[in-house]
């Protein structure tokens, strides 16, 4: 069927596959190598197809065993991809694993995913397979995708955005496929202090860590890897005080194991360095199990408070730019020389090494000792030191110093490489070398991504070629690699030293360490822009960021376009904007860069790195913050009983209140109307514990009020209670609520449900800061109160027989009465006062009393048919009667005059708080929005909360708007619509009619009214 | 996440037990309605805002509830020292600087 069986002459994929690579895939694992379990085959899947992995190899390690390099498409142009690092800063081999239903995971790193038995993986990017992709027409049109494309091509005409360009660069961004399914793992969070916190385990990080750890001192050591040991994994060959590197490293595992102070975490990522030496590490402890234990937690998110913290990250190998730098196949020495040292795995048989660092020639040599037949190794330096050329001499590998790469050839696999002598800055006659992999080495770039998130500064060394740590904001130390060192035995002298400084800084005092290294592989090495080419540099498809598809071309075009700093080149091209967050590409890009400007490097300055290191699951930073822990629920003393009693529950603040109690084959509309006429038309009964209530006590708790609340407060006698209004300093409304004064020195306030925190830390923050000659004390009591209101013409009977020691008539009760006395047998506060517009109580009573209260209420409410009612008919009912809901009606720029109550502030007081803002200029002009009342012309019309509102529904959009609605419901006691609404100058268009635009394009007409729709004499309060 | 010493408690504590609370130093005038116009919007809405130190408020919600002052640079987060409400803003040069 495809023309390459027919090329082949009918032999398998598989076969086809072998005779390409040019032989055997079992040949590419090598069984003396490497730190795998050779005896212990795993098999999993990628794109559907079974291979057999070694554990501990990672899905990289496993597939490269198996001759695959190809492992996805990249992000704009489709490109086809292969494996290029060993490690986190992976740009090109994102896989998307699976355990199973919501366990799926995009954009994980091969080089991180260890394999275990039955993992499940896909490439990405590919449609509607990973060998024929058709969105690879991008990589044909590359011409339009260039620098700054997106700001570019969707400019014009508008009317594209919505459905032509949206939709387009919606489908195209982003990596991998979103999972669509609920996370049924969970994660686990916790903290951690401790003296020394290491992050890395190499040679630097270990010494460090067994310097402080000896000294007894509480010592964390993190690595991201599987293992710890970070570089001695990858160069086994060295002598370490006269053992080979792996038996030192286990002895030194094994020391720190023994000590009680240490704690060693592998697959631990530390992803940020935040203030005062907090890091935040990402532990992952199933994603490598083959059955993960019940119940244990996918990842755990730790916040470390260290005294020190040391860094020994590294450094990150640096691509070469070159035309087909990104075709599969082309990688990272270093990583090859990881998948051969620590996976035993040959990267190819037919290798060429093409480098500016004398790293690379290790990687080579290691290679042809293992049997690879190194083509070449091409330097573009002339200056080779001459044992590295004897070395590759011994080994009959070819070199050739002085040279560039200008091109390769394959398709989904590096088939050769185009190399170009030059001389005198001339590209001379190209030569082509045949080759299954190139392995390219651009010197190394320090990790100091962490360094940077503290803000610390990274300074240009002209020596090293490189950023290295400056002015440090932390208590941290910078070890090995991470400050431009380089080798073995640098590193674990620096590490060492790190470790001590770190303890001086505690206080402490460590002892000496030396470590004897021989077969140390030092080296150095030169940066450099992209490579020199016989060609037409800008057809050149040189990438710098392989996973956001950014090529040098981008890069000097941008900076044509004018963006002169590097923030701008970034943004522009997207270098280093990928999920990598530029580790391979932002040294590359920022010398290309600076070629361009004509600037040198450190003129032209870095980005900067944030958190997160390496991308993190949401579930790690949610921890345990999710479902029904996502924050806490308050329930009442009543809420038991609402449960039972079939209550629709709704939110409000924290809490969660009775919405409304359906009967069977109500909606909330039908209970709601019954809810109305029962209480209206006899007894009402409703849970109203959630009121915020707090005391105010002392003996100038009078003056303290006063100056708090709008309303006089010295002539309210104890026994009487009063609304109260709480502007801000500003003058706008903050909270309301009934306030009764116990005794002389005594107020019982009550907030609103949301404001209670709020209106307390007020209080405190005037009490504390501007009073504090005041002898006040402010107490919350909330909580400590079950309040159920009592609302109906029959209110009185019910109450009456159970009260004692409190004459109920309303001459001795009036409304806006408070007396202490017990109802039911219960002490209580009762308040005579009504948010319903009905004769009125609030009983107040001991939260461990309130379920038995109410009970007791429902009993002997049972001859009035007593209803219980939740908030639904609470605010139909307040609403009938104008009563505002602070936040619904208000929003933070309505004054008392705004919203039609005026009355509540005492104006003959000299002060109060917000008393001076009633008036500045804004708040006395015209025209300023107020809170009027609005009766549909059609009454069957229930206005949207929130509409807005215009004076002709009919003037060109976008029209004018002059207020909007803040509440509106059906009246059962009017038979009719009822809204409340802020409009500008509203007080002054009584009787007008104004109209509400609606969603479907139509528009509702309103008549301005009073606020008031229901019994606005108040004679229902009046109920003997 | 900072970690914040209150004078108070005489403790060194995480941000979690704190809350901010504005600019310190800007007293209530103590006849609010002897202000002009454009002193009382002063007091209400004008703030330094400044790149370095700032004296700011906060207060210990989660802890002793006291409301206290700090200086703080705006840049680098970080607090030079912490004080009890009342008091005047320190001299940085004789302040005691905040433990670690």
């Amino acid at each position: 069927m495809s023309p390459l069986r027919v090329q082949a002459g009918g032999l398998g994929a598989d076969q086809i596959q072998q005779i390409q690579l040019g032989g055997k895939m079992s040949d590419l694992r090598i069984s003396s190598r490497g730190r795998v379990d050779h005896a212990r085959p795993v098999r999993f899947s990628f794109d559907g197809k079974s291979y057999e992995g070694r554990q501990g190899d990672t899905v990289a390690s496993a597939l490269l065993a198996n001759g695959v390099h190809l492992v996805g498409r990249s992000f704009k142009y489709h490109r086809p991809r292969g494996i290029v690092t060993a490690g986190s800063e992976e740009p090109n081999a994102l896989i998307g694993t699976s355990r199973g239903p919501g366990q799926f995971e995009p954009n994980t790193r091969a080089t991180m995913q260890e394999v275990y038995d039955g993992l499940t993986t896909e490439s990405q990017n590919k449609w509607p397979s990973l060998k024929f992709d058709v969105g690879a027409i991008n990589d044909r049109l590359y011409m339009l995708f260039s620098a700054g494309f997106y700001y570019k091509t969707f400019m014009w005409p508008k009317s594209f955005w919505d459905k032509v360009y949206e939709p387009f660069i919606r489908r195209a961004a982003g990596l991998g496929r979103s999972p669509t399914e609920l996370d049924p793992d969970h994660y686990a969070s916790r903290y951690l202090h401790c003296d020394v916190l290491i992050v890395g385990s190499g040679p630097a990080g270990l010494a460090a860590a067994l310097t402080s750890a000896r000294t007894g001192a509480s010592v964390v050591v993190v690595d991201e890897q599987s293992e710890m040991g970070g570089t001695l994994l990858s160069e086994p060959s060295p002598m370490i005080e006269d053992k080979s590197a792996w038996v030192w490293l286990a002895s030194a595992l094994d020391e720190l194991a023994g000590l009680p102070n240490v704690r060693l975490m592998n697959r631990t990522t530390a992803i940020g360095y935040y203030h005062q030496n907090m890091v935040g590490l990402c532990q992952k402890l199933t994603d490598h199990l083959s059955e993960v234990p019940a119940d244990a937690p996918r990842e755990r998110l730790w916040r470390v408070r260290a005294g020190q913290v040391i860094l020994a990250q590294g450094a990150i190998e640096r691509p070469m730019v070159f035309d087909g730098n990104d075709r599969p196949g082309v990688m990272m020495a270093g990583a090859a020389q990881t998948f051969l040292n620590r996976f035993g795995v040959k990267v190819g048989d037919r290798p060429v090494i093409l480098t500016s660092h004398d790293s690379a020639w290790h990687t080579a040599f290691d290679l042809a000792d293992a049997g690879c037949k190194v083509a070449a190794i091409v330097d573009t330096r002339t200056d080779i030191p001459p044992a590295l050329m004897q070395a590759a001499m011994s080994r009959q590998i070819e070199v050739l110093t002085g040279h560039t790469a200008t091109a390769t050839g394959g398709r989904s696999r590096v088939k050769s490489i185009r190399v170009n002598p030059v001389r005198g800055g001339t590209v001379g006659t190209a030569r082509t070398i045949s080759c299954d992999a190139v392995l390219m080495c651009g010197g190394w770039t320090p990790s100091l991504h962490l360094f940077s998130h503290t803000k610390g500064s990274l300074e240009w060394d002209a020596k090293a070629k490189a950023y290295l740590p400056g002015h440090k904001t932390e208590a941290v130390h910078i070890a090995g690699a991470g400050r431009g060192l380089w080798g073995i035995a640098a590193a674990l002298e620096d590490g060492a030293k790190a470790g001590a400084d770190a303890l001086r800084d505690l206080g402490r005092k460590a002892g000496p360490a030396t470590y004897a290294v021989t077969g140390d592989r030092t080296g150095t090495g030169i940066t450099q822009k992209e490579l020199p080419t016989d060609r037409n540099p800008s057809s050149a498809r040189a990438f710098v960021d392989f996973q956001n598809d950014v090529t040098a071309k981008d890069i000097r075009l941008a900076v044509r376009e004018g963006m002169r700093s590097i923030e701008h080149v970034k943004r522009y091209t997207t270098n280093g904007m990928a999920t990598d967050q530029g580790k391979l590409s932002n040294m590359n890009g920022l010398t290309i860069a600076s070629d361009a400007l004509g600037k040198d490097i450190p003129q032209v300055g870095l980005t900067t790195f944030r958190p997160p290191y390496t991308p993190t699951t949401f579930g790690a930073l949610a921890g345990y913050h999710k479902g029904s822990h996502f924050e806490v629920t308050r329930k009442t003393p009543i809420d038991s009983w609402a449960t039972e009693n079939g209550a629709a529950f709704e939110p409000v603040a924290l809490w969660r209140r009775a919405w409304y109690f359906p009967k069977s084959g109500e909606d909330m509309h039908k209970a709601v109307s019954r809810e109305c006429r029962a209480t209206r038309a006899s007894l009402g009964i409703f849970d109203a514990s959630t009121l915020g209530k707090i005391e105010v006590s002392g003996p100038d708790a009078v003056e303290f009020m006063n100056r708090m609340y709008t309303n006089p407060w010295a002539k309210l006698s104890p026994g009487k209670c009063r609304y109260g209004l709480l502007l801000g300093e500003d003058g706008f409304i903050r909270d309301d609520g009934v306030i009764g004064r116990i005794r002389d020195d005594l107020f019982h306030v009550t907030t609103t449900t949301g404001g209670a925190a709020r209106v307390l830390n007020m209080m405190e923050d005037y009490l504390q800061t501007e009073w504090p000659d005041l002898q006040v004390w402010l107490t919350s009591t909330t909580e400590e109160w079950a309040t159920i209101a009592i609302n109906g013409p029959n209110a009185r009977k019910l109450l009456a027989p159970l009260v004692e020691r409190q004459d109920m008539s309303d001459a001795a009760f009036p409304h806006m009465s408070v007396a202490e006395c017990t109802v039911a047998g219960f002490p209580s506060r009762l308040f005579r006062i009504s948010f319903t517009g009905e004769l009125g109580f609030e009983v107040n009573v001991p939260a461990r009393h309130g379920r038995a209260l109410w009970e007791k209420l429902m009993a002997a409410g049972k001859p009035y048919d007593i209803c219980p009612y939740g908030t639904e008919t609470m605010h139909v009912l307040r609403a009938e009667k104008g009563y505002i809901i602070i936040g619904q009606d208000t929003d933070g720029t309505v004054t008392p005059e705004d919203a039609g109550i005026g009355w509540a502030i005492g104006k003959s007081k000299p002060d109060f708080v917000g008393k001076r803002s009633l008036a500045r200029p804004d708040i006395v002009a015209k025209g300023r929005k107020q809170l009027v009342g609005l009766l549909t012309e059609n009454p069957k019309d229930v206005l949207v909360e929130g509409a807005q509102i215009v004076l002709d529904p009919k003037q060109a959009k976008p029209m004018k708007m002059i207020g909007h609605v803040t509440s509106a419901y059906w009246s059962e006691a009017l038979g009719r619509s009822i809204a409340m609404a802020v409009v500008e100058g509203g007080f002054d268009r009584m009787g007008d009619t104004l109209h509400i635009p609606t969603a479907d394009g139509g528009s509702q007409a309103a008549k301005v009214t009073g606020c008031v729709f229901y019994d606005p004499a108040g004679d229902r309060l009046k109920v003997e | 996440m900072l970690l914040i010493h209150c004078p108070y408690c005489v403790d060194t504590l995480p941000e979690l037990e704190f809350a901010y609370a504005g600019e310190a130093h800007i007293a209530r005038p103590a006849n609010p309605m002897s202000q002009s116009d454009e002193e009382w919007r002063d007091f209400l809405f004008i703030r330094s805002n400044p790149r370095g130190l700032h004296a700011e408020r906060w207060r210990h919600i989660h802890g002793c509830g006291r409301f206290f002052n700090a200086l703080r640079d705006t840049v680098s987060d970080k607090f030079s020292v912490t004080y009890k409400a009342g008091r005047p803003r320190p001299d940085l040069e004789k302040a005691v600087q905040v433990p670690k």
